[in-house]
This record gives structure tokens, sequence and C-alpha cells, in this order.
């Protein structure tokens, strides 16, 4: 990596700010998403704070800078867009979300109704059959041995519960994957995969657009209980769809590249797989540790509200800063062996659904789905073996895989 | 430099010492007391924190925030009078010796 103070040409109004160090990598390249592991660790290594030549940006990569701008949403906001675009020069490419892409005192009023909707007394109302689902998507998958473990796995068992719970129509549920892979591109630098996305949503936005009115939704699901926020005076009735997109956008491909992770370790790291078997209670950490480990989500932008000083660096107003969650996940200041898998450490404190008042207001849903599909696994699955090439997705902000071929065998 | 101490639901009693400035989730979790989960890191969001303030230290923890209040509605194990989330426990200096029950179940 070059240390050199070219300033990239598609931003040439940035000054590369003296005394952090430059890197020239590109995090949102086929390269990067190939193995971002050397590349966080080079970003770590280089210092707590980097400036990335690329995209004009500063980058924190350590788990302490990362915890402590996520826990500091006052100085690095939200409401100017958690990709890199900046809200407050550029026109947003969907009408800004009203809760991920808000500050306080906005987001607090809208962050609590789903706080709510998604509750743990909530997650009692769904575990039973979601548990019931999983149970019968692992006994079919070994009555056929040999399958692709991102479609018929990873994707087919949330497609399976996610949309029912909402309560969306069965027509035009294909749009939902698109649709959040869109969103997550989004987030990234103006790139192909950016573009592309863009250039192909209308089908999609028009979908999700639909889905997120009253009538579309059936009474009981996470959308209806939404809009029965409006009625209640807690949000407008033009805030409630938009909460119900947020749902939309967040709650499904995250979990299928979650769940995703999860099955790619227990495939790759037998022993722990066999650990999981010993004692099926792991499972709800074995998911955990898969979160922590592959990082489904592996960045997200602030903008900063004022100068402020960060690790001894100036950054002025107005600056994007891009926070490396996989990095800060795998940092060895903050875990011990954090490149092994292991189902039994403690996970607790990890990044990969974030920290602070914008952490993930849909973890307890994405831990119930990824627990009971483990569990159903450690009860029954004796082994996972990979059989083919292992194709890897790229997308700028989700980690995950397009192909997973393997077979299992019954315990 | 506070320390407390935290009940098994089998009467097992483990004390350890805290940090100045941080929680009792934080300091069950760095001596990795078993009955702590902590799933959501201290955001006041999973509810697997859940502790019983033991009787005698009940006036003295900081007042329950709303989030926390809504939380324990939805907690594994029985909410009585005296339940809290641990990650909402400061331990500032007058809590030295705090005591802290851990409920059977957290999730
Ligand atoms: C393994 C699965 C998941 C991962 C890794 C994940 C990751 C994240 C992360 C890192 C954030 C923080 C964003 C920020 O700080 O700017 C977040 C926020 C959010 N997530 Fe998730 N998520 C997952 C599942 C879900 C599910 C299942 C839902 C909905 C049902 C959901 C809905 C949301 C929403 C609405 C926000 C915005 C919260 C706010 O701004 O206050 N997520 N998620
Ligand atoms: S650690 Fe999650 S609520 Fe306390």
């Amino acid at each position: 990596m070059s240390a050199t103070s070219r300033i990239d040409s598609a931003t040439p109004e940035r000054s590369a700010p003296a005394g952090v160090p430059h890197l020239d990598v590109d995090p949102f390249s086929t390269e990067f998403f190939e193995d971002p592991h050397r590349i966080h660790d080079l970003l770590r290594e280089a210092g707590p704070v980097v400036w990335l030549e690329k995209w004009a940006v500063y980058g924190v990569a350590r788990y302490a800078e990362v915890h402590g701008v996520l826990n500091d949403p006052l100085t690095f906001c939200s409401s100017r867009g958690v990709g890199l675009s900046d809200f407050a020069k550029e026109k947003p490419w969907r009408p800004q979300s009203i809760i991920l892409e808000a500050d306080p005192p906005a987001h607090t009023r809208t962050r609590a109704v789903l706080a709510q909707v998604l509750s743990p007394t909530a997650m009692k109302g769904v575990r039973e059959h979601f548990t019931a689902m999983a149970t019968a998507k692992v006994d079919e998958l070994l009555a056929r041995g040999s399958f692709d473990a991102v479609a018929d796995l990873a994707e087919a068992y949330p497609l399976s519960v996610f949309p029912d719970a909402m309560g969306l129509k069965q027509e035009g549920r294909e749009n939902l994957l698109p649709y959040a892979s869109l969103v997550f591109n989004a987030f990234g630098p103006p790139n192909q995969l950016r573009q592309k996305a863009i250039e192909r949503s209308a089908p999609h936005q028009a979908y999700v657009a639909a889905q997120c009115q009253r009538e579309n939704l059936t009474p009981g699901g996470f959308g209806a209980c939404i809009h029965a926020r409006a009625d209640a005076g807690d949000i407008t009735a033009e805030e409630a769809p938009l909460l119900v997109r947020s749902l939309l956008s967040a709650g499904l491909d995250t979990t299928v590249n979650g769940i995703g992770a999860a099955v790619y370790c227990l495939a790759r790291f037998p022993d722990q797989l066999a650990r999981l078997r010993s004692d099926p209670t792991l499972a709800r950490n074995a998911f955990e540790e898969a979160i922590r480990f592959e990082s489904p989500v592996q960045t997200f932008f602030r903008t900063t509200t004022r100068e402020v000083e960060l690790a001894g660096h100036r950054i002025g107003e107005g600056e994007k800063v891009l926070m490396f969650l996989g990095a800060a996940n795998r940092d060895p200041r903050r875990w011990e062996n954090p490149d092994r898998y292991d189902v039994t450490r403690r996970t607790s404190g990890h990044v990969g659904f974030g920290s602070g008042i914008h952490m993930c207001v849909g973890q307890l849903l994405a831990r119930v789905e990824g627990e009971v599909m483990l569990a159903a696994i450690a009860r029954k699955v004796a082994s996972i073996e990979i059989t083919g090439p292992v194709k890897r997705r790229y997308n700028n902000t989700l980690r995950g895989l397009e192909s997973l071929p393997i077979t299992i065998s019954p315990a | 430099m506070p320390n407390i101490t935290f009940v098994h639901p089998d009467g097992r009693a483990q004390r350890i010492d805290a940090s100045d400035g941080e929680s009792a989730m934080q300091t069950a979790t760095r001596h990795d007391v078993s009955g702590i989960l902590a799933e959501c890191g201290g955001n006041a969001m999973c509810a697997t924190c859940h502790v019983y303030v033991d009787e005698g230290w009940l006036a003295r923890p900081p007042a329950m925030g709303d989030d926390e209040d809504a939380l324990l509605d939805g907690a594994a194990a029985e909410r009585r009078a005296n339940s809290r989330l641990s990650c909402q426990i400061n331990l500032a200096a007058d809590l030295d010796g705090l005591i802290l029950n851990l409920p059977d179940r957290q999730l």
C-alpha cells in the first residue's frame, strides 16, 4: 500500500489530511470482498484512524475506535446518511430512513416503536413456529443429502418465516432479496455495484412501497403492529409505512447472510460442529460467534457534525467516517485468537449488530432465527461436507456467499 | 475499587472486583460470571443481563429508565419488584459491596 498524498480525482475538493496514515485500498472492490482479512489487518495496524484515498474518507478499523464512534451519535451522526453519500450535499436515492438515517430526538421516537414491535415479549410469540419450520427444513434437507446451503438453506429458511411474520402477501415476494441487495449496495460508493443496482431498482421499489401500506399487511404481523402504533399516536400515518420499509430492507438479507455465515463456519470447522452437537444449548452462541467471525454487515458510515479529535487526530466538520465492523470484530486488541471460530467464546460486546443507539433493532429476531436453525442442525446433522466450489457474492455492505454446495449426513 | 457479589441460583456467591465506571454487567462478563449473558453488550436491548438486587441494596442503584422497564417485562425469568438489568447499574463508589442475585435463566 502506498503512503502517497494523492488526492482522488473524483473528489478534487477534498484535501488529504496530514498526519493520518493514507491507504489506497478500496474496501468496495472484488479484491477486498474475496479476502477482507488481510486488508483489515493492514487498516488496523496502520493506525487508529486512517485516510482512504480512493473515496476521500476517514476509516476506523480497531475495536476501540469503532465502538467509540458508534457510541457518540451527536458527533458522528446518521442523518446525513450511513453510506458514502452525504445527504447534506446529495439527494438520497430513496426517501431517507426515519430510523437508520435519523438522529435524536427524531430517532428516539421511531426507535421506541420498532423496539416494542420486536421486543423480547414479541419474540415469545414467533419462537415456536420458527422452531417448527427450522426442524422441518433440516429434515427436508437431510432427505435430499446434497444441496446448495445458500439458496436451499440460508435463503430458504428466512424466506419461509420472515415474510409471513411481517404479514406480507404471497405475490411478489421474489422482490425482497433483490430489494435488500440494492439497499445494502447503495450504502457504498458510486461503483458499478451501486449504479447497476439503482438502475434496476424501479420494480423492486414499487413492490416494497406497496407492501408497506396498511391494506397489504395481514393483521397480527409486525407490519400491522407498526400501523397500530400510528393509531395510538406514537407515529404519524405517513411514518408507519416508512418503518415497515425499514424492516423489509434490513430484516431478510441480513439473516440470510448470518445463517449462511454460521453454516459455512460449521462446514469449515468440524471440531466446532462436534462441540455444538455435544451440547445443542450452544446453538445461540454458535450463531452469535458466526456474526462476530464473518460480520455479515461489514461497514457503515457516519458524518461528523463538528470538528472533533479522534485518537489524537483532528477531523473537520462534515467528514465521512467509515467504520469497519468486521475488522473491529477480529481486532487482537479486543479478542483472544480473533481468527478462531469458537462456539464457546464469550461474544458479548462484538459490533456485528452495531452498538449504541442504532444497534440493530431486529437483533432478537435474528437470534431466534439463527438459534433455532443451529439447534435443529445440532440435533439432527452428524456431518457437513463442502462438495464443490464456494462462490462469494459481491455487495458493498453485506458479506456472504453466492453458492456453498454441501452434503450433510443424519445423526 | 468497589467489589460486588453475584449469588447464583444454587446459593453459590461469587465476589469480584469492579473497575471504576464499569457497569455490573461489564464486571460480570470480565470475570466470566456464568449467569450473565449480555447479548446486546450493554445497550439495554436484550434483557439477558437480568439480576435481582439484594433487599438491603434496593435504594442505591440509579433509577430505572423507560427502556429498561419495558425490557424487563420480556425477561426470561420471572420479573420481581427488585428486578434490574445489570448493564444499567453503573458501579459508583457507594455501591461497594453490592449483592446481586442471578435468575435461574436468561433465555
Ligand atoms: C444477522 C442479522 C443482522 C445483522 C448482522 C444486522 C446488523 C445491523 C447493524 C450493524 C445495524 C446498525 C446500523 C448503524 O449503526 O447505522 C443494524 C440496524 C438495524 N437493523 Fe439489523 N441486522 C440484522 C438483522 C436485522 C433484522 C432481522 C431486522 C428487522 C427485522 C433488522 C432491522 C434493523 C433496523 C431497522 C436497524 C436500524 C436501527 C436504528 O437505526 O436504530 N436487522 N442492523
Ligand atoms: S446487556 Fe443487553 S440489556 Fe443488558
